[in-house]
């Protein structure tokens, strides 16, 4: 039995256990790893998420008992002091000493501080492991005590340091980024990439100071201003220093092995340091004349090294490696591939660049305009994984290359299909997982979904960056089998929801327990296909929330988002948001005598919460006496139509928005959809109803109103794209009646607008056919069935408090008129809100 | 506040002493839910019409303690009948109280009767 032992328990210190674990001849040797840090290895290229969570334990990369488990003696915090190479032996701290037959040194790096005057002092931070997050987060929560204007810098603009300026920001703290280089992230982008990524930074928050050398830090104790020149001073609270890194090379030093003018211990194509049996790998390892940065390179060499020891002398580590990057940041979209700047004797660029959208786009495409050679995303990076691949895999590219990087519906055309990626492709760099592997557990049987592809072949596991990819390949194999990719709501239905509109459209079906028994697979049903198809019996039959009430989701149920203590919200129709002054004090009186927060919501009106449940039909009583009616803010349905003012009052104005903005909600008012709908109507291009932003949005420009659909705000916020232009109020009105039908009819459960129409093959264009050119001949249908629902319109709110078999809902109790004893308030800003939860 | 999960203790069957006579049938939603007060309980009550079969629990919600789950939507999860606070979703199971989606503590559950046209909850105290 051989012995080898692992110095450092990081990320690739773990690979290599993982990777050795998984080999037969793994049972000759016995394998003893040592950490320094407390706990057993975690995933550091996640580690900003343990702000969000605080939970090491969800970053682990195994569990302790794993190590056990697979045999492997796992001993954490002792650090290893020396190697005595002749005696093949180690010491740890603790004074121990331990023979070896193999050494593996994966020590990793260390965050580089450079020797600035003052970086000693109390608030400066390096970003490396749990304690130094642990640190920060107990440091900015005493400076916010005292001070909630408090400040902290990062010094670096690199990737990491635009990554600790995110955490900064997450921690409620005025975040600054500090660059000594005239550019941010200057390893990976070009000077123009680099001024897009530093405005969006900045219209998010960020403060980027660049091309500033840090003279000293100001404090006495603690940390109060970092000084760059003599009048140049930067008052801050805290330091993050992320300015490089520096491997952990004491060991490889000290016994003499042979290293790196500027640190690092040198490793041939084996992994091999200058003494036969000690490896080095991950971050500590110089190869190429390289510290590799990253994970991926990291695990390979791992995987070399497990070879190299079992005695497979002919795996080695590739010449080549890819640095391609993608930063998982702030919703900011950077990536970098290949070759990301470019001599012009070497080839072309091709550049496409919006400042006003935030919006990059290079690559790099040889001489012959043949193989693509590298590029650089900022704003947009949806297509680096297609644009790596084609990179790595040396794929064809269009004859016109800019197709590759212009938008959709601009010239760009959808290119290359995962299908035809050679098998050899790597798809997740971090696991090393090809597309062959993957389409090759569909093909076997072993996988039949993608969560199965995932635990089979582990793609996906590590920087998360494939995963799009992968459902893709996922779902294409599947495809290609035959294999129905499974879309059924629920364990109750196995249809999708486009096959239970048809169903219900030509069935005439009115209640949810006909679905349910005539199509469904039994049972009662659940919180998954009520609401589904309660939404589809509106959308087709122009229901109310009334009529079946049981099955509606939990807000419909009661026509009222319910609040964090069980009470509700109400917000009344405001169309287009013009109000009159009578209103405006009639909204005032009832929130004041019912004693209820108001509040101005993001959605042009106004919002009263804190009504219990039995007040809800006795204050819309009131409401509906002066002339409000339902706003649906809790349904997936209309919203609101924003508007600015238009030319009624502003001097820009080219057309009444206003108008038009009232008209539209009055018209859409109260339809259902798979997902909620908002419109927005500006009277001129300077777009102060923020139309682009909503799933349908009319600009007025010279000659009539430019129409873009598909855009929202939200998580995942998306432009919407321009449909129509030029066009009169009555070619809007029939663009739109038959986009929203035509999304109503074919759109998933839950989907908004824009990520429907983002996955629909074609895209803009296609819609364009089906909406003008009547591609499909559904145009007439669809125009009926938007008329339909527009005429069949009736406030459900006014039906409510009409009709007492509806009421019967609305009380806390049925067998007692008093109100829910646990409802608590606290005084908040001359109004209330509900005692925080603990 | 976790204090208030004190006071509801699952009863089974055998164990209850006194049927309490909450409403009438009519009185709720078919396929729906409802909130009965018992002295200083709040209990949701289930119709489950399609079975006509009924179900008792806290009104109490373990995840954040909030009088809610009789406002939530019920229906089965593989032959178990659920309700699912209208909160956050969990779902609970009505035969046991176990969180089905989830690690909470499992809720109360009680014993209801129908006898003519009333619905009756069973308590042991
Ligand atoms: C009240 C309000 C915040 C405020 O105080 O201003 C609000 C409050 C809620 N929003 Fe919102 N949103 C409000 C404007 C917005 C806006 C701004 C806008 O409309 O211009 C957005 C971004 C624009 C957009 O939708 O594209 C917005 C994007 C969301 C999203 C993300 C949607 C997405 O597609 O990603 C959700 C979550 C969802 O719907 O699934 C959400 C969900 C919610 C819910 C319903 C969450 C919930 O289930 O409890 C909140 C209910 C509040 C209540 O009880 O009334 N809210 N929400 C705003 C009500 C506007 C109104 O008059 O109806
Ligand atoms: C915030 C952050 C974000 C990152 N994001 C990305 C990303 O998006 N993509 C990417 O590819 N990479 C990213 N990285 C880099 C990536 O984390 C590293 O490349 C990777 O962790 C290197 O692994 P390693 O095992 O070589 O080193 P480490 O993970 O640093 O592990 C080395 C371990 O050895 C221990 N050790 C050192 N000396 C001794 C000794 N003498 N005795 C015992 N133990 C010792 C150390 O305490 C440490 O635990 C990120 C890094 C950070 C900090
Ligand atoms: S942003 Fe989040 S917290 Fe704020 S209202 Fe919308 S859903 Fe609620
Ligand atoms: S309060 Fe019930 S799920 Fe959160």
């Amino acid at each position: 039995m051989k012995q080898i032992i692992v110095v450092g328990n990081g990320m690739v210190g773990y690979k290599f256990c993982e990777k050795f674990v998984a080999k037969a001849e793994a049972k000759d040797f016995k394998v003893t790893v040592f950490g320094e840090e407390p706990r057993p290895a975690y995933d550091r290229v996640h580690l900003s998420e343990y702000f969000e969570n605080q939970d090491a334990k969800a970053l682990e990369m195994a569990p302790r008992e794993w190590y056990e488990e697979n045999g492997i003696e796992l001993i954490t915090s002792e650090l290893v002091t020396d190697i005595h190479r002749d005696s093949k032996t180690i010491t740890t701290v603790k004074d121990r000493e331990f023979s070896y037959d193999y050494l593996v040194l994966a020590t990793g790096s260390s965050a580089f501080v450079p020797p600035i005057k003052g970086v000693e002092k109390e608030g400066v931070f390096v970003y490396r492991t749990i304690e130094d997050l642990e640190g920060m987060l107990a440091y900015a929560a005493k400076l916010k005590e005292t001070n909630p204007g408090a400040k902290a810098a990062v010094l670096g603009g690199g990737l990491l340091g635009l990554e600790a300026g995110k955490a900064v920001m997450d921690m409620g703290l005025e975040p600054h980024i500090v660059e000594f280089a005239n550019k941010l992230m200057p390893r990976q982008l070009d000077s123009r990439s680099s001024q897009v990524l530093k405005l969006k930074l900045e219209s998010i928050g960020l403060n980027i100071h660049l091309s500033k050398a840090t003279n000293q830090i100001l404090g006495n104790k603690a940390i109060t201003a970092m000084e760059f020149g003599e009048d140049d001073v930067l008052d801050v609270d805290m330091l993050i220093i992320s300015a490089g890194i520096r491997p952990r090379d004491e060991l490889g030093k000290t016994c003499g092995l042979e290293m790196g003018v500027r640190g690092g211990i040198v490793v041939d194509n084996k992994m091999q340091t200058s003494d036969e049996n000690i490896y080095a790998i991950g971050e500590i390892a110089l190869y190429n004349q390289m510290i590799y940065g990253l994970v991926a390179p990291g695990y390979d060499m791992a995987g070399v090294a497990v070879d190299q020891i079992i005695g497979e002398a002919e795996s080695l580590m590739p010449e080549e490696i890819d640095m391609s990057t993608k930063l998982k940041l702030i919703g900011v979209d950077v990536a970098s591939f290949g070759e990301p700047f470019m001599p012009a004797s070497k080839g072309h660029s091709i550049i496409f660049e919006n400042k006003t959208q935030h919006l990059y786009k290079r690559i790099n495409v040889s001489l012959d305009g043949k193989s693509l050679l590298g590029g650089i995303l900022v704003g947009d990076a949806s297509d680096y994984s297609m644009l790596h691949q084609i990179y790595l895999n040396g794929m064809k590219i269009p004859e016109d290359p800019a197709q590759l990087i212009l938008p959709a519906g601009e010239g760009g055309a959808s290119f290359g299909d995962v299908m035809d990626l050679p098998d050899e492709a790597q798809i997740c760099s971090c696991e090393s997982v090809t597309k062959g592997q993957i389409c090759g557990v569909i093909e076997s049987g072993e996988a039949t979904d993608l969560g199965d592809v995932v635990s089979c072949t582990k793609a996906g596991t590590g920087c998360g960056g494939c995963k799009p990819m992968v459902a893709d390949l996922t779902n294409a194999t599947l495809k290609s089998l035959g294999i129905e990719v499974k879309e059924g709501v629920c364990e109750h239905f196995e249809l999708s929801r486009q096959d239970l509109y048809k169903i219900i459209q030509v069935k005439g079906y009115t209640a949810f327990n006909e679905v349910l028994d005539n199509h469904g697979t039994g049972g009662h049903g659940c919180e998954l296909c009520k609401p589904l198809v309660a939404s589809l019996l509106a959308s087709i039959n122009a229901d109310t929330a009334n009529k079946e009430y049981a099955i509606q989701d939990s807000n419909d149920r009661f026509m009222a988002n319910i609040q964090r203590n069980g009470t509700y919200s109400i917000v009344p129709r405001v169309p287009g948001g013009e109000i009159t002054p009578d209103k405006l004090i009639a909204l005032g009186q009832i929130a004041k005598k019912y004693d209820l927060y108001t509040k101005v919501t993001g959605g042009v009106r106004i919002d009263l919460f804190g009504a219990t449940l039995s007040q809800l039909p006795i204050i819309w009583k009131e409401l509906i006496d002066h002339g409000f009616e339902s706003g649906h803010a809790y349904g997936k349905s209309l919203r609101t139509v924003k508007t600015c003012v238009g030319s009624t009052w502003c001097r820009y104005g080219m057309d009444e928005s206003v108008s038009f903005g009232i008209e539209l909600e009055n018209r859409y008012r109260g339809i259902r959809a798979p997902h909620k709908i908002k419109g927005g109507v500006s009277g001129c291009i300077r777009e102060c109803a923020e139309a682009r932003g909503k799933d349908f949005g009319l600009i007025a420009v010279e000659g009539g109103w430019n129409l873009y659909l598909g855009g929202n705000g939200g998580a995942t916020p998306r432009h919407a794209e321009l449909f129509a232009e030029q066009i009169d109020n009555e070619t809007v009105i029939k663009y739109i009646d038959r986009y929203l039908m035509f999304y109503m009819r074919t759109a998933k459960p839950l989907q908004r607008t824009a990520a429907w129409q983002e996955r629909l093959e074609g895209g803009i264009d296609y819609l364009r056919e089906v909406i003008i050119d009547d591609k499909l001949g559904i145009v007439a249908d669809l125009d009926e069935e938007m008329q339909t629902l527009v005429n069949k319109f009736e406030c459900e709110w006014t039906q409510a408090v009409n009709d007492p078999e509806a009421m019967k809902r609305f009380s806390h109790f049925v067998n007692s008129e008093e109100e829910d004893d646990n409802l608590v308030f606290v005084p908040m800003r001359d109004q209330k809100m509900p005692q925080q939860w603990n | 506040m976790e204090a208030v999960l004190e006071t509801y203790k699952t009863t089974k069957l055998e164990e209850v002493t006194v049927w309490f006579k909450a409403a009438k049938i009519s009185d709720f939603a078919k396929d729906g839910g409802a909130c009965v007060k018992y002295k200083d309980k709040q209990i949701a009550v289930f119709n489950f019409a399609r079975t006509n079969t009924w179900y008792a629990c806290q009104n109490v919600c373990p995840h954040k303690m909030e009088m809610v789950l009789s406002r939530g939507m019920i229906g089965d999860d593989k032959g178990t009948p659920k309700v699912a606070c209208p909160l956050h979703k969990k779902t609970f199971s009505l035969e046991n109280g176990e969180n089905l989606n989830g690690d909470l503590d499992a809720i109360a559950t009680y014993p209801v009767k129908i006898e003519g046209e009333n619905v009756y909850i069973g308590f042991s105290d």
